[in-house]
């Protein structure tokens, strides 16, 4: 059996993915870790078109890769990391997280892996366009909306109260 | 497409957000490694949204602003954590969160 066009596009995004993400948690340059972060978004970003949700990639690129990645090195810029600062005593700590990481892997595919649940159709679906998305926004999730942008009102001056030189 | 090779890949990307909070002491590096595993969480999300509008359901648009929710906090987080993890910086010259325990003193 063949594989179709949609699966293969996502096994290479899949793979892309997961091998960035090990990037970032096994590179010992910082810097090194934000670019393997934001391959990482890009891929994910693909895998929002790949199942039609078009207004969440668009966010997803501008929010994560232009915002927060941004924000991520600049801090490191004005910190001077480049020298890694992490000494290697205690390595047995290393193997106790990965350990329990892969513990923790192994129990949740084992627990999803009989799981029936409908495939995916190939067809796609029109509730990831801006326009339903908007609708739905506006209507039943107004208030959520507000109280979001009162949170980023909080988060802005509780940043900046933080950040001040006192 | 099973909808089990979303969730398969997002546990996979999860767990590599766990090993990286448990694994490096760079607090810069675990904060992404957070934003790694809200990622995951995301993405297992919109491949529930499809798999209900598939179904038919007329509103399974609300995982997909679920998820935008979620961009919303996990960016006014960033801005706060950030700061925190520039104050400490300055203060102790380190981001290494083993200079974190001295706050038990």
């Amino acid at each position: 059996m063949g594989m179709s066009i949609q699966q293969i596009i996502f096994m290479v995004l899949s793979v892309i993915s997961l091998v960035s993400a090990l990037g970032v948690v096994l590179s010992k340059n910082p810097v090194t870790s934000v670019l393997c972060l934001i391959v990482t978004f890009f891929t994910i970003a693909g895998h929002y078109i790949m199942m039609n949700a078009q207004f969440l990639a668009v966010v997803h690129i501008i929010v994560y890769a232009g915002a927060i990645m941004v924000l991520f090195l600049y801090v490191m810029m004005l910190m001077n990391l480049n020298a890694e600062l992490e000494p290697q005593k205690r390595n047995w700590l290393k193997y106790a997280g990965a350990i329990s990481g892969g513990a923790l892997m192994v129990v949740l595919v084992a627990a999803l892996r009989d799981a029936s649940m409908p495939a995916l159709s190939s067809q796609p679906t029109d509730i990831g366009l801006i326009k339903n998305l908007g609708q739905l926004l506006f209507k039943q999730y107004v208030v959520p909306f507000e109280v979001s942008s009162i949170l980023f009102l909080s988060a802005m001056v509780g940043a900046v109260v933080i950040g001040k030189k006192d | 497409m099973p909808v089990q090779y979303y969730i398969f890949l997002s546990i996979a990307l999860f767990c590599i957000g766990v090993m990286g909070v448990l694994m490096r002491r760079n607090a810069i590096i675990i904060f992404m490694c957070i934003e790694l595993m809200l990622n995951a969480v995301n993405l297992l999300m919109v491949s529930f949204s499809k798999m209900w509008a598939d179904a038919g359901r007329v509103d399974a648009g609300s995982a997909q602003l679920f998820v935008f929710f979620i961009m919303v906090v996990a960016a006014a987080e960033v801005a706060v954590g950030l700061a925190i993890i520039t104050m400490v910086y300055r203060n102790t010259h380190s981001v290494d969160i083993n200079i974190l325990n001295r706050l038990k003193n």
